[in-house]
């Protein structure tokens, strides 16, 4: 209920009183007196006003008490000023302000997703250090260091101008991305798929492409959202295994979020500015409307992976193109450009390199070669789904 | 000859604003400051914001390149000092990467602390 208020109320509280912190505790104080008198009073006719104006109300009444401290640090916090009606009104540019300090290059990497589920999406503290690993008072700490940052260092709550929003979007972009993976892929434990964050991501693209509709990799960005949980309901077996796709059921993928992602797709591509998210959308698209994985469109994937490899030139990236000509061309090619990159050694050190060598020495008939791939894939502990597969994998060749 | 002093403090919390602690801590800053203000010799002086609000500004290659917190590396020295001031972080990341230092070395961008005067206007 709250979720669907939080963005626009932090942000709008943030920008009448010129602090993130205050404005965050301000809200949540609100949200905790909305779940005392709502059930009583029933739902007012615009819940969103009516907890901006209670919020608003806290946090004046907080910066005026810390005022009368003497002594007290000041801060632009202390400019309230009396709000005009169209003041409460929340602003699209309040909600696109709050996401891009969030992720500002100024303030840790690690920290921009963190702090973007909290003061954006309205996650508790508790729940978001779970999902980082982090005992909740690390993580309460690292969120407010963040906002001390934003206030003490002046980041200012707004849309970057024209020439600073191709960098600065990047990084907002960027971040709804790892929110994604990191539900679609946990990187530890034991979970297989967080659905809660993806559907987060999700919701963020599709706002951002609301605030932000002439820009196709925001566009882009969602439509490889949409395209890849799509699949989410088949990824996982019936007993919490992780299922390749070649082995998925696909009458499970969700037909509704295909339509959608391959409309998305269609329309980013129309303003003819190709970027990162578009060509990996087109990929994900490739996969999703092959009848069966026997008619996936391998040189197509290759292809666009090639195209990739111009906007992220990563080994990873070179990685996922190998495993695209493999199927193409056989793995034999797939497997020498494998084996080139392998000969990087930050590369050498990531579970699936040596997962996708083994499943191309598989197909070559090198049993021998294939287990130890998988071996070595082990040895880099990989997460728990994954452990799962290659243990599989490495019993089916022994037996 | 003008004479940047670089004041190196404990780390650690300040005492509590406006406990006895706290009081005396400000009136002697205030005697120290307004003698030198006195004798004519004070040019400005202002605390500043902790090193976690910092941000390092690195020009190379023609990319400015930003991190979290301050300039770590050791065997680069402070050098000088530029006072400006800007809207917000944005304006002064973009100043700090035109120094000719971001260019060689690191530009710390630290946010000086601002004190209300006594009729307790913040100013600028």
């Amino acid at each position: 209920m709250f979720r669907a208020h939080w963005w626009a109320a932090v942000a709008t509280v943030a920008r009448l009183v010129g602090d993130l912190e205050v404005a965050e505790d301000a809200v949540q104080d609100a949200c905790a007196a909305a779940l005392t008198q709502w059930p009583a009073a029933g739902i007012p006719g615009q819940p969103r006003a009516w907890l901006i104006s209670v919020a608003r109300h806290k946090a004046t009444d907080r910066l005026r008490r810390e005022r009368r401290r003497p002594g007290k640090e000041t801060s632009a916090a202390l400019e309230v000023t009396a709000p005009g009606p169209e003041d409460w009104v929340s602003r699209a540019d309040d909600e696109l302000g709050l996401i891009f300090a969030c992720c500002h290059p100024a303030l840790d990497p690690a920290v921009r997703v963190p702090l973007t589920l909290r003061s954006v999406c309205g996650l508790g503290t508790a729940e978001i250090a779970a999902t980082f690993l982090v005992p909740e008072p690390t993580m309460a700490q690292r969120l407010v260091r963040a906002k001390r940052k934003i206030r003490q260092a002046g980041i200012a709550l707004r849309v970057p101008s024209p020439s600073e929003l191709p960098d600065r979007l990047g990084g907002v972009l960027r971040v709804v991305y790892l929110v994604f993976t990191a539900g679609h892929k946990p990187a530890s434990g034991e979970a297989v798929v967080r659905g809660d964050l993806c559907e987060q991501a999700i919701r963020l693209a599709r706002a951002l492409t609301t605030l932000l509709p002439g820009e196709p990799e925001v566009t882009g960005l969602l439509a490889l959202l949409l395209l890849t949980d799509a699949r989410r309901g088949a990824r996982v077996s019936d007993a919490g295994d992780l299922v390749l796709l070649a082995d998925q059921d696909r009458a499970r993928w969700d037909q509704a979020k295909i339509t959608e992602g391959a409309a998305r797709l269609g329309q980013a591509l129309r303003a003819q500015r190709p970027g990162a998210y578009q060509i990996q959308a087109a990929i994900a698209g490739c996969h999703c409307t092959a009848a069966s994985a026997a008619d996936t469109d391998w040189p197509e994937i290759a292809a666009l992976y090639g195209e990739l490899l111009r906007y992220e030139p990563t080994p990873v990236v070179a990685a996922n193109r190998a495993a695209a000509v493999a199927m193409a061309e056989g793995p034999a090619a797939g497997l020498a450009l494998l084996d080139g990159i392998g000969t990087d050694r930050r590369l050498a050190r990531w579970p699936q390199l040596h997962i996708a060598r083994g499943e191309l020495l598989c197909r070559l008939g090198r049993r021998r070669d294939a287990a130890r791939a998988y071996q070595t894939a082990l040895d880099l502990a990989p997460a728990a789904p994954e452990r799962e597969f290659i243990g599989r994998r490495i019993r089916e060749l022994a037996g | 000859m003008r004479y940047l002093f670089l004041l190196y403090g404990p780390d650690g919390p300040l005492p509590a604003p406006g406990s006895p602690e706290g009081q005396q801590m400000i009136s002697e800053w205030r005697a120290a400051t307004d003698a030198m203000a006195r004798a004519g010799v004070l040019i400005d002086c202002a605390p500043l914001q902790p090193p976690s609000a910092a941000t390092t500004v690195q020009v190379r290659g023609g990319e400015t390149l930003l991190t979290d917190g301050p300039a770590a590396e050791i065997k680069e020295q402070f050098g000088g000092y530029t006072l400006v001031d800007c809207a917000d972080l944005d304006e002064a990341l973009r100043w700090a990467a035109t120094v000719p230092t971001a260019f060689s070395g690191s530009v710390e961008v630290r946010p000086v602390v601002q004190i209300p005067d006594s009729a307790g206007e913040v100013p600028g």
